[in-house]
């Protein structure tokens, strides 16, 4: 396997708004074809770790290797450019517009020819390649076609989803994407999530819901104020101790893999 | 006039198989297929006219009709596109009085050959509507207060331009044939015939190209019968206007900025993207469109057609004074494609919206003058037909709320 290189590695990654330290030190990594979970309480630094990885707050200081090579991250093109895409909580939809349209916004595919020269738009191109692409994501939709205000919370969830991978990214960070969903939409999600993981990406899971998290991911990363406490492969950890490492009743006491410094 | 419904109705009628009458009426209601709502609408309030004053639904009438919604009507374009980006722009009046001050003092008191006039016109209309939607874009004011400053100011431009003589008639040929131009009988089948050919052939392209991508078309029955309601539209209006003066060029000129601007919003990544952003903003501003530019473009093109609507009503007064673009333009141009059911709330309508619209207002109006009304009673029956229409509106936009749809 080519798994020995994490597809994205943060080391010693920190950043600070004016005296208060959001992260100290933070390694990150993530494989292709591997699910991360990043939890931790509110003002873990979860939020601001993938701000630096999406380019949108770009971190003080630490590296940042993509396959391995050193690269830099001072804005959300740098990160779109390297094949980091980032799925947002509030997914940045527009409810008017319908599937098609919202997969390909601002990025829609132009028509050949003299009608090209005026930005007429592929319909019939988008439309396809839209089919394609849930396809092999294996979602259904009622109708590319249909509005997005008209879909479920799941649905607008993969769509969102959805249009990330439009740019044929290798590293998918989702924030918190089940939130707000029912359990039938969030089995439709995380088994989105298994199937990322399938074709290849990277995916980082942000969460609350420990359930959900330990339905996909392969390694859990748990932060503390800003810092790394632990880092547990699934097969070898449990819920309550993934809680314990949150809440902070386990730092200290070096469990884990990595074990909590101080 | 389906076009509009088409793009959302055709491929889910495709994919649910037969024609439900209970789903297509729960549509109706709920406002998708919005224009063939305001066109039964206008079909009411032509018969209830008709049924009053027999001269209503005459040839002369309906041409007279067309003539006095053209400059409305092309204002109301421009309109559509601000109300699309979920913006209002007050200044269109003002825009097309100065604008239109501007060509007419350029053409008799400057003796500028007519083209390079309209040319200056319809160039200042669009540097105006440049100007504010660069203040609004810049420096975030929003564009209810920036053309508020604009609808005062140009209007004061207006009379500055015009001087002491305060009225220039127009007399020029060119000029005055923009709305005094009607075409001969034969020359109006031609050109009805053009279009249905035109339109036809697009509609069969663009089924052949969806085909061979092996994407759903639209059923055979509901193309056929799109088709013929949109030919026989245009055999009605040219069977009705040759049977008076001939067709007009000004409903020509209006038509066709309609259908252009409709291709426009619909088929080109600017329309997309204005859509995107009257949907929603920031989703728009993290995909990377430039929703500044867009803004700012937009602005520009409702500046240039008010200045093509001022230009045309100057056609038909055969002149420009200081009550140009003034008094209850600006509102009939707003209202219109409101009340044929596009949001003030950004994101949804049709350019469809500002000739329907444009063609309900005009024909109340125009009833009851046959009706010779006093002018109260008129203000007050406009009123209240307009804000029917946005009540309706808003039963439409609840009900799609509450079956899950924002």
């Amino acid at each position: 396997m080519s798994n020995d290189i994490p597809v994205l590695e943060m080391r010693g990654i920190s950043k600070s708004f004016g005296p208060v330290q959001a992260l100290a030190d933070v390694d990150f990594r993530v494989h292709a074809g591997e699910v991360v979970g990043l939890v931790g309480d509110n003002g873990a630094g979860k939020s601001t770790l993938i701000k630096a990885i999406s380019g949108v707050q770009p971190a003080d200081s630490g590296e940042i290797l993509f396959e391995g090579r050193p690269v830099s991250i001072s804005h959300p093109n740098d990160a779109t450019r390297l094949g980091i895409a980032t799925v947002y909580q509030d997914l940045a939809l527009c409810d008017n517009l319908d599937v098609v349209a919202n997969l390909f916004i601002g990025q829609e595919m132009v028509a050949g020819g003299v009608a090209g020269a005026f930005r007429a738009l592929d319909e019939v191109g988008m439309e396809h390649r839209s089919h394609e692409l849930l396809n092999q994501l294996a979602v259904t939709i009622p109708s590319v076609r249909s509005e997005v205000g008209m879909l479920s919370g799941g649905q607008r969830q993969i769509v969102a989803i959805a249009r990330s991978l439009l740019g044929e990214p290798r590293v998918v960070l989702l924030d918190e994407p089940t939130a707000a969903l029912g359990v039938r939409q969030t089995a439709l999600v995380l088994e989105l999530v298994n199937r990322l993981r399938d074709r290849g990406y990277g995916v980082v899971l942000i969460s609350h819901n420990l359930v959900d998290v330990f339905e996909v991911v392969d390694r859990i990363t748990v932060l503390r104020l800003g810092r790394n406490v632990a880092d547990f492969k699934r097969s070898e950890t449990t819920q309550q101790e993934v809680v314990a490492a949150i809440t902070g009743a386990l730092t200290g006491a070096g469990a884990g893999n990595s074990g909590g410094e101080r | 006039m389906t076009v509009t419904s088409g793009q959302t109705a055709a491929p889910a009628l495709a994919e649910e198989g037969a024609f439900q009458p209970r789903q297509f009426a729960r549509r109706f209601l709920q406002g998708d297929l919005g224009s063939l709502r305001v066109i039964l609408g206008l079909v009411i309030i032509w018969i209830i006219f008709q049924s009053q004053n027999d001269r209503f639904l005459s040839a002369v009438n309906l041409t007279n009709l067309v003539l006095q919604v053209t400059a409305v009507g092309l204002i109301s374009v421009g309109i559509v596109l601000v109300l699309l980006l979920g913006e209002i722009d007050l200044s269109v009046g003002a825009v097309s009085g100065v604008t239109s001050a501007i060509m007419a003092v350029a053409n008799v008191k400057h003796g500028w050959a007519p083209v390079p006039a309209l040319a200056l016109a319809i160039l200042a209309g669009a540097a105006i509507g440049l100007l504010q939607g660069f203040v609004l874009a810049r420096f975030g004011v929003p564009s209810f207060v920036v053309t508020l400053a604009g609808l005062l100011g140009w209007q004061g431009a207006q009379l500055y331009v015009l001087g002491d003589t305060g009225t220039i008639n127009i007399n020029d040929p060119t000029i005055v044939g923009l709305t005094g131009t009607f075409y001969s009988t034969t020359v109006s089948w031609v050109i009805a015939a053009v279009a249905i050919g035109a339109y036809v052939l697009a509609s069969l392209v663009g089924r052949r190209r969806r085909a061979a991508a092996r994407l759903p078309v639209e059923p055979l029955p509901a193309l056929v019968l799109r088709l013929a309601a949109v030919s026989g539209a245009a055999i009605a209006a040219v069977a009705i206007t040759t049977s008076d003066r001939g067709l007009p060029l000004a409903g020509l000129i209006l038509v066709a900025f309609v259908v252009l601007f409709d291709w426009l919003v619909r088929r080109t990544q600017f329309g997309r993207h204005v859509f995107a952003v009257g949907g929603n903003a920031e989703a728009a501003r993290r995909a990377g469109i430039r929703v500044e530019r867009i803004r700012i473009v937009v602005f520009a093109l409702s500046g240039t057609m008010a200045a093509i609507g001022g230009i045309m009503a100057a056609s038909r007064l055969l002149a420009v004074n200081q009550s140009s673009g003034g008094s209850d333009l600006l509102l009939i141009a707003i209202a219109g494609p409101v009340v044929a059911g596009t949001s003030l709330f950004g994101g949804r309508g049709s350019v469809w919206s500002a000739l329907l619209g444009a063609l309900v207002i005009g024909s109340i109006s125009n009833g009851m003058d046959l009706l010779a009304l006093e002018s109260s009673v008129k203000f007050m029956i406009t009123g209240a037909v307009l804000l029917l229409a946005v009540v309706i509106d808003a039963i439409a936009r609840k009900q799609r709320r509450a079956a899950g749809r924002l």
